[in-house]
């Protein structure tokens, strides 16, 4: 019999491609970063009205998905689920990669990024984003150590258990910190819910799976190494149950504000009258990011495919990205208003649904925030003993 | 504008370890560069004017407002050097004029509306670095050296009383320095204020005879914006999140 035996994969043809396209997108990203540094905001297409744009939702979108992507990790050492132990090492290394991703896209589209400096030395701790900023530091030295312990001849299990125990916890603090960016708003009516900090760790589950389903089978792939249908089968069943979960908190997060009168306006806005963020929340959210990938897991024929967790994936991540776009572009783009009772209008746009239209250099910048997770990714595979070489349902299950 | 032609801080005693390095800075870097105002909001200067048995505030009548009278907002445009340069949804606007109708009755005004000057203002709490803060007479500011330009503060505005500023800049007034890739808002006119005089509003409003506007101390129960409070009823704008502003408004 075969034992897990993890080895770097070797630099194929097909990897340096990718390697090279990747490297362009981010050179793409750098060279954008450098444009709006030079000509100020102003050509990007965000405004005094829509303050954060498209980098930030795929800022949000990465470090989501990063918390997320530990969770198989989590499932082996701290839930002992045996037949995720051989993918534990992977999860940790691509946490850390999106985190990474998403925290140069964040801090690239700062006003100033050469200011950075300020923002390490320099906190007002009732800032959320100054809490951040130890959750993602921390993030990135727990998963460190992590991967470091797993990776490690001769620790014992409990070393193992009780790091990922920690990591696990930290990643659940980490997207609750996440979620409070936008829960603890208070002065806008898309903002200000607690359940925010529940539905982006919901949200993390579901889409965090969904890229490390997608990154493990294209890692194996690139690499000629084989993954078992079953795998694949259970953790498509997995990401249906997280993909339901963000289903039920948007569910009961929409419910309670229509409840209230206050929030009537913005229900209104979102449900039905939105135009582009209501195609997105029933089209892209509910329908590609929810309904039709649970649908495919559970289908008694198309279920049983290993195409279905793979294509169900790419939903998730698509609906997932329609989600944070409508949170964070969605909820600057209604208005709010000045005073209770009162129409106001104004030469800046008070009492207006905010236009917003992305721009290339935004584009590229989010671009070169996934291209930087997916190559660190890949670095990682390529230097570090982090994939089997061989994830074949009958080698898993000999182990466990 | 050399540092030795200004008074001393009247709390220079107060100055505790991080304030005297701060102005330590200020002082090098202006003897360095003696050409240069320095004085961006941030240092111990701007915090060590502020007297803490004073809160400034403004009393706004919107009955005495005219709709087609923008003189407040354009004395502020002047005195502070920012200006409408035809890109209206990324030129920033420190003051402007909004149309508020009821929603029930239909009865329209007009009135100013800039930064609310919050005792507890959310775009301090929200700010990562702390350039966003209140001096002790309840002046909200920007410390433009330490703004790292993440917007937070304009996410959590409920007025949006802040502006990016997205495009370079240039001819800035030397007393209002503003920084492309920061956030900038109403500053109550504090380089007036320091010297004992009037916000620009105020006084363009006073000099159109409209005297919708009035400056003072909210601490002061003498002044004539505490008497006015006293007597007539005013009103926060979103009153709902207790903020509680130091612009007030009467006869919305």
């Amino acid at each position: 019999m075969e034992r897990t035996i993890y080895r770097e994969i070797k630099a194929t043809a097909h990897i340096w491609e990718t390697a090279v396209v990747l490297v362009a997108f981010i050179a793409a990203a750098l060279g954008s970063v450098i444009y709006v540094e030079h000509y100020g905001h102003i050509v990007t297409g965000m405004t005094n009205q829509i303050v954060w744009g498209l980098p930030h939702v795929f800022a949000i979108f990465l470090i989501v998905a990063a918390s997320g992507a530990l969770n198989v990790a989590s499932m082996a050492s701290v839930f002992d689920k045996a037949v995720y132990k051989p993918l534990a090492r992977l999860s940790a290394l691509l946490a850390m990669a999106l985190l990474i991703g998403g925290l140069a896209v964040l801090v690239l589209d700062l006003g100033r990024p050469d200011r950075i400096i300020v923002a390490m030395i320099t906190y007002n701790f009732s800032s959320i984003f100054a809490w951040n900023i130890f959750l993602y530091t921390g993030f990135l030295a727990i998963v460190g150590v992590y991967l470091f312990v797993q990776m490690s001849r001769g620790k014992p299990h409990e070393y193992v258990r009780s790091i990922g125990t920690l990591a696990f916890v930290w990643r659940l603090a980490l997207t609750t910190g996440t979620g409070s960016i936008f829960g603890w708003l208070v002065a806008r009516p898309g903002y200000d819910a607690a359940i925010l900090a529940p539905l982006f760790i919901a949200m993390s589950f579901s889409i965090g799976l969904a890229v490390f389903i997608l990154v493990t089978s294209a890692l194996c792939r690139l690499s000629g190494r084989p993954v078992g249908a079953m795998l694949l089968s259970r953790m498509g069943r997995l990401l249906a149950i997280f993909a339901a979960a963000v289903l039920y908190f948007t569910a009961v997060r929409h419910l309670t504000n229509l409840y209230a009168a206050e929030h009537s306006g913005f229900e209104h806005f979102t449900l039905f009258a939105g135009g582009i963020y209501t195609l997105l929340f029933w089209i892209g959210q509910v329908a590609i990011g929810g309904v039709i990938p649970i649908l495919m897991i559970f289908h008694p024929t198309f279920g049983k495919t290993s195409l279905a967790p793979i294509a169900a994936s790419v939903l998730v991540v698509v609906g997932g990205f329609a989600q944070v776009y409508v949170i964070v572009i969605g909820g600057q783009a209604y208005p709010t208003a000045l005073l209770p009772g009162y129409e106001v209008s104004s030469s800046f746009y008070d009492g207006a649904v905010a236009a917003y239209t992305p721009s290339l250099p935004e584009l590229l910048l989010g671009l070169g925030g996934v291209a930087i997770a997916l190559f660190a990714t890949g670095l990682g595979a390529k230097i570090l003993r982090v994939l089997p070489t061989n994830l074949s349902d009958a080698n898993l299950n000999q182990q466990s | 504008m050399s540092l030795a032609n200004r008074e001393p801080p009247p709390k220079a005693a107060n100055l505790n370890r991080r304030d005297f390095l701060r102005s330590g800075a200020a002082v090098a870097t202006a003897t360095l560069a003696p050409g240069v105002t320095l004085i961006a909001f941030g240092g111990s200067q701007a915090r060590a004017n502020s007297d803490a048995n004073k809160r400034w505030g403004l009393l706004i009548d919107a009955n005495k407002c005219s709709a087609d009278c923008s003189a407040c907002v354009t004395a502020c445009s002047n005195e502070n050097g920012w200006k409408d340069t035809g890109h209206p949804e990324t030129d920033a606007q420190w003051i402007r004029k909004v149309t508020l109708k009821n929603t029930e009755t239909g009865r329209e005004v007009t009135a100013p509306v800039m930064c609310q000057h919050c005792e507890t203002p959310p775009c301090v709490d929200v700010c990562p670095t702390g350039a966003s803060f209140k001096r002790s007479d309840g002046i909200v500011l920007v410390d433009k050296h330490s703004c790292i330009g993440c917007r937070y503060c304009m996410m959590a505005c409920p007025f949006k009383a802040r502006s990016f500023v997205h495009e370079p800049l240039n001819n800035q007034k030397a007393h209002a320095p503003r920084g492309k890739g920061t956030v900038e808002s109403c500053t109550l006119c504090v380089h007036r204020v320091d010297e004992g005089r009037i916000p620009a509003c105020v006084e363009a409003c006073n000099s159109t005879g409209h005297g919708a506007i009035v400056f003072g101390d909210l601490r002061d129960p003498d002044s004539d914006i505490s008497k006015r409070l006293a007597e007539y009823a005013s009103v926060s704008l979103r009153p709902d999140l207790t903020l509680n502003p130091g612009v007030r408004y009467t006869n919305l």
